[in-house]
């Protein structure tokens, strides 16, 4: 008995505060379960926020085109349409445009030129939005409506896409506005990762006599295209919910039209523009139900990045 | 096999050479662009009244937002305290507990899931749960709202700069019965660059941020006595000056593009500098 209490006592003489790396440990995992807590509260407020709206309209509102506070009609459309329309504006610009500017950084340019710029651009990454959404307005919304749009609808006015008369905003206006803002972000993070092609590869690829051209197509893109395809979607991601640099110029106008050049609305621009005014409650849960369409599209966005990092560090022995 | 003439493929590698180069310049060229049409448009608007006045009534000169940028330094302080605390635990915890855990699996998904929330999101989220129960806009809504963006960033970047600290550091500690969280305290230490850059990199982030504060902190053209109370700031500042009509509010709307991108930009090349002395 009496060798057993000595025993129990010995650590204690060793560790004088037993209860230090418990309480540490505890504490950590406190503030790693509040995230778990944050994205179940988020998803659970939204939809309860909701509730009026999805009881009133049901799953008709994705599909409506009504917004109309006055009746108290309202319909998510317009919004997710414009919400589309100008990602996929942006990420048809941007894409190419990255993909041209990360090979002409990691393979073109010499490093006294590469390194300065490549910084550069991961600098403008962090540019807020509202910076590239005051330019847009003050600067490239009369650019628009003095060159772009009366040379678009003369020389393809006879698509539906190219008629209206030249505002300068609208979601032609937004989606490349949009692509602006995305593209040094798509472009660092493709940068990364074409820097991250082993230079031996390349080396053989010169080493057979295949020209700087030959050598970007065939051996850079190919090994890194996984990687690239992770960065436009982390892009993608960034176009869906962004608020300030849409806002600004895309016109705010929940009529469904066929025209780019129309004044349209996307959700993150919807609720920026009209969440604060809003005073019905059935007004206010169908801007939360808004909300909530966005969180999804981004939720699995955020799901489909994720597979497919896992999928590429699964099969990182075979290449990047 | 069929092969080309080499004249033919040198000739299709010089134009392709040709062509990246011109676009790459024409996308960097419209980057800068931007960049120095706000320097252009801001800099007359900030006089010294701009950093010490208060805003002036519309359509009449003078005055400044010097509320606002007091009201963004507030917030932006208060979110940081909040926000890098809670996140550099959770990122201890993912590095240094729950590396193959299934707790870390969730809770890494989640900190992605947060991190690619759309920050208009995070403002909704906010005020369901802060503004509508308190019935009213408040300083403390605008600074959650802003540690609530920051959070996932630096419990990401803890965890990745812990990681990059060798294993042994800790062992070598462990070893001599330094007890886990004092092993910790010089993985930190190790770390130091990288978790600095990380917060900064946080801070940059969230000073800019308009979304969030639209229907949390709101804005007010008063100086920001308390947070419980609406709480003047420079980017709702510039949203609702730049959708007036007023040529002043205008101007003053670009100063505080200006200001905000400058300050964003400091923060960012800070950031870097620390992240040089972490590679050293």
């Amino acid at each position: 008995m009496t060798t057993r209490h000595a025993h129990a006592a010995e650590p204690d003489r060793r560790r004088p505060r037993p209860w230090g790396d418990p309480l540490f440990r505890g504490l950590t995992a406190a503030a790693a379960v509040l995230f778990l807590a944050l994205a179940a509260a988020i998803l659970l407020e939204l939809v309860n926020g909701s509730t009026l709206s999805l009881a009133k309209f049901g799953p008709s509102f994705l599909w409506s085109s009504a917004w109309n506070p006055v009746t108290g009609d309202f319909g998510a459309l317009s919004s997710i349409a414009g919400t589309l329309i100008t990602t996929a504006i942006a990420m048809a610009l941007a894409v190419p445009m990255s993909l041209v500017i990360a090979l002409f950084l990691v393979e073109l340019a010499p490093p006294a030129v590469s390194k300065p710029v490549g910084a550069a651009i991961e600098l403008l990454a962090a540019v807020p939005s509202i910076i590239y959404g005051m330019w847009g307005l003050f600067v490239f919304v009369p650019f628009m409506s003095d060159h772009v749009q009366p040379f678009l609808s003369a020389h393809l006015g006879f698509l539906p896409l190219f008629k209206g008369p030249p505002m300068g905003i609208g979601l032609l206006t937004a989606g490349i506005i949009l692509a602006l803002m995305i593209l040094p972000f798509i472009t660092s993070v493709m940068r990364d990762v074409l820097r991250m092609v082993p230079p031996v590869v390349k080396e053989a690829g010169y080493g057979m006599g295949s020209t700087v051209w030959e050598v970007a197509r065939k051996v850079t893109v190919r090994y890194g295209v996984r990687g690239m395809v992770g960065a436009c979607l982390l892009g993608l991601g960034r176009a869906v919910g962004e608020t300030m640099a849409v806002t600004f110029v895309i016109g705010n106008n929940h009529r469904v039209g066929t025209s780019l050049f129309d004044a349209g609305n996307s959700i993150a621009s919807a609720l920026a523009n009209e969440f604060a005014e809003a005073a019905d409650p059935l007004y206010l849960s169908a801007l939360v139900e808004l909300g909530l369409v966005l969180f999804l599209m981004t939720f699995a966005i955020q799901g489909l990045t994720h597979v497919w990092i896992r999928h590429l560090e699964r099969s990182a022995g075979r290449g990047l | 096999m069929r092969r080309r003439p080499a004249r033919g493929r040198k000739l299709a590698d010089l134009a392709v050479r040709a062509a990246a180069s011109l676009a790459a310049l024409l996308g960097i060229s419209a980057l800068v662009l931007i960049l120095f049409e706000v320097a252009r448009r801001g800099l007359p608007a900030l006089d010294p009244a701009f950093f010490t006045a208060l805003p002036g009534p519309p359509g009449v000169a003078g005055g400044g937002l010097a509320n606002a940028i007091l009201g963004t330094l507030a917030l932006t302080f208060a979110a940081t305290l909040v926000g890098v605390p809670l996140g550099m635990l959770a990122g201890v915890y993912l590095s240094e507990f729950g590396r193959d855990t299934r707790l870390g699996a969730a809770v890494r998904f989640c900190v992605n899931v947060l991190m690619g929330l759309p920050s208009i999101i995070v403002g909704l989220f906010v005020w369901t749960v802060l503004v509508v129960p308190f019935r009213g806009f408040s300083g403390h809504a605008g600074a959650v709202a802003l540690a609530l963006i920051m959070l996932p960033v630096v419990a990401r970047t803890t965890e990745d700069m812990l990681s990059l600290v060798p294993h042994a550091l800790r062992e070598g500690a462990l070893a001599v019965g330094t007890p886990r969280w004092r092993a910790t305290l010089i993985a930190f230490r190790a770390a130091r660059g990288g978790l600095i850059t990380g917060v900064l990199l946080a801070v940059a982030r969230v000073s800019g941020e308009t979304a969030p504060l639209l229907f949390t902190a709101l804005n007010s053209p008063f100086w920001p006595r308390s947070m419980s109370e609406p709480v003047s700031n420079l980017t709702v500042t510039i949203f609702q000056y730049a959708m007036s009509p007023y040529a002043d509010w205008q101007a003053k709307a670009w100063g505080a593009s200006l200001l905000i991108m400058a300050a964003v930009l400091t923060t960012s090349l800070l950031a870097r500098t620390f992240a040089r002395e972490r590679v050293r």
